[in-house]
């Protein structure tokens, strides 16, 4: 079958031309001039969005953590139920992954809302209006609404794996609860850890239509900067490749940090 | 030990409220009579025979069906073969291709989004080739971001295979070819047919990559959907919301009901 890897031509073929090719036109339009001169203005020009990229940046860091605090119990919970039961939770739990992302913010849109359901009921006990949407939160809220799955699903095919002799032998050992869980269950979940912070980091950082949504105007993320100069009214898409080369960078940072305490081979598995 | 249960269930049981509750009010709302969320003024069914007459919907859920089949074919066809390129080559290169895949899966939609606008921009303007904005563009980019999914799909059921058969069917007299598609494509389709499922629903949900590729006049259903939500608040879109839920949740039930009278039926034909 030696023949058999030139079928892979053709994928390749695709992957130069629709992968590789648009990512260096990002790196090249990102140094150039409209006219086609090398410069590093547009970058430099980036400078100008810091406080944009450090929102995203905190905003996406602080929904991953809530979305680690909020799923490792439940991960860890499923992983030990009887089969069926892990079946059903975890179909529980990706169902609403299968609604359009943008359905599921525009219910938050409905709840959050100065006249929404929360608001209303709130008011029924005499307390408000509060001011809900268009706040920070709110944004942060909508990540973790549409991402927690991504923390879920990793942290659970890890889980799966500890073998429960292991926990009962620290038991046996005199380990109390707290040390079993120090010393034994987090490590060994380590990698769906660090896999799940990645699948929530790297969507929630560039993300556009979750601020605009519940974000009002005054919670802009890189993702709306780099939407603003390719389809939006300050179109530049030299500045927006800039802008994306940032982005680019981010997530690497993230993944590359990430990936210390994962092994690649894993990652197959896990994706699918 | 008990006590540790009452806790896992009362946290299983909030994060599913936390999970549900948005996507209920959605529901409940999409038979409100009042247009205005939030408060509840009468039942009616009008948001649903008004969404079977709203034609940007209509037109919008052709194009999602056109772009999702047309993509996945494709992308099946050429992700299968490049599986099986894959799988021949040798360690290096294998790891090498594998990890060339990844790029579209882990980088950021809205950079693929760019990335690919900028490309056919390109293409146009400076190549002088005929591509608009439309179908064509939405087609190749959905190819583009599916071939991986149907590769690692394909991928471990080629591991799987038992290499001897094929070299079975050659010595009882096929050709090459006729002992790959007797052998390996029977033993990998149930790999190929997941991948091409997989790929007609991330094909079916994607809004980021469509909303950068997509012309004015080829609006897929998710860019639809965004265009409503922006200009003004429309309950049709809570009936399109609770229509797809329904839709997935059946399919879903079928799915797992199908499964679980198969396993019933596996256990049956072990006892036997």
């Amino acid at each position: 079958m030696s023949k058999a890897k030139y079928a892979a031509l053709p994928y390749l073929v695709w992957m130069v031309v629709f992968t590789i090719i648009p990512m260096l036109l990002i790196l090249v339009f990102a140094f150039t001039t409209p006219d086609g001169g090398f410069t590093i203005k547009n970058i430099s020009d980036v400078g100008k969005y810091t406080d944009v990229i450090m929102k995203s940046i905190w905003l996406a860091a602080i929904a991953t953590a809530v979305c680690l605090l909020l799923g490792y119990p439940l991960a860890y919970i499923l992983s030990r139920q009887s089969a069926r039961s892990q079946q059903i939770g975890l179909m529980l739990i990706m169902l609403p992954m299968w609604m359009s992302f943008l359905l599921r913010t525009f219910a938050w849109m409905t709840l959050l809302e100065k006249t929404g359901v929360i608001n209303r009921v709130l008011g029924m006990i005499g307390l408000g209006p509060f001011e809900l949407i268009n706040t920070s939160g709110a944004v942060v809220l909508g990540m973790v609404y549409n991402y927690l799955p991504f923390m879920i699903l990793p942290l659970h095919s890890i889980m799966v794996k500890i073998d429960h002799s292991v926990i009962e032998a620290a038991q046996d050992l005199g380990a109390g609860s707290m040390k079993v869980f120090s010393k034994v269950v987090l490590p060994l979940s380590m990698p769906g850890i660090s896999s799940g912070i990645t699948m929530v980091f790297v969507p929630a950082v560039s993300t556009f239509i979750i601020s605009k949504m519940l974000g009002g105007g005054s919670n802009l993320m890189i993702g709306d900067l780099i939407d603003m100069q390719f389809l939006g009214n300050a179109y530049n898409p030299h500045l927006g490749s800039a802008i994306s080369l940032v982005l680019m960078v981010i997530v690497l940072l993230c993944m590359s940090v990430m990936n210390q305490f994962d092994d690649s081979e894993e990652m197959e598995g896990m994706l699918i | 030990m008990k006590r540790h249960k009452g806790l896992s269930r009362l946290y299983t049981g909030a994060i599913m409220v936390f999970l549900y509750l948005p996507i209920l009010v959605l529901i409940v709302f999409s038979f409100n009579r009042n247009k205005s969320r939030g408060a509840w003024t009468g039942f009616t069914f009008d948001w649903y025979l008004k969404l079977f007459h709203n034609d940007a919907i209509l037109s919008a859920f052709g194009n999602t069906l056109i772009v999702a089949v047309v993509s996945s074919v494709f992308a099946t066809l050429i992700g299968t073969a490049a599986a099986i390129g894959i799988y021949s080559m040798n360690k290096w290169m294998g790891r090498a291709v594998r990890t060339l895949t990844y790029i579209p899966i882990m980088s950021p939609e809205i950079i693929m989004g760019v990335s690919l606008m900028m490309l056919f921009v390109l293409m146009r303007t400076k190549m002088g080739v005929p591509i608009q904005m439309g179908l064509l563009t939405l087609i190749l980019s959905h190819i583009t971001f599916n071939i991986p999914f149907v590769i690692f799909n394909v991928l471990p059921k080629l591991r799987q295979m038992d290499k001897n058969t094929y070299d079975a069917a050659l010595d009882l007299g096929c050709n090459p070819f006729q002992a790959f598609y007797k052998v390996v494509i029977p033993e990998i389709m149930p790999g190929i047919m997941a991948g091409f499922l997989m790929a007609v629903t991330y094909s079916l949900d994607d809004f980021v990559i469509s909303y950068f590729t997509s012309g004015p006049t080829s609006q897929t259903l998710p860019i639809a959907i965004w265009g409503q939500l922006r200009r003004r608040v429309s309950p049709e879109m809570n009936a399109l919301s609770t229509i797809i839920f329904v839709v997935v949740l059946l399919a879903l039930l079928l799915g797992n009901l199908s499964s679980i009278q198969k396993e019933r039926r596996e256990r049956k034909a072990v006892r036997i």
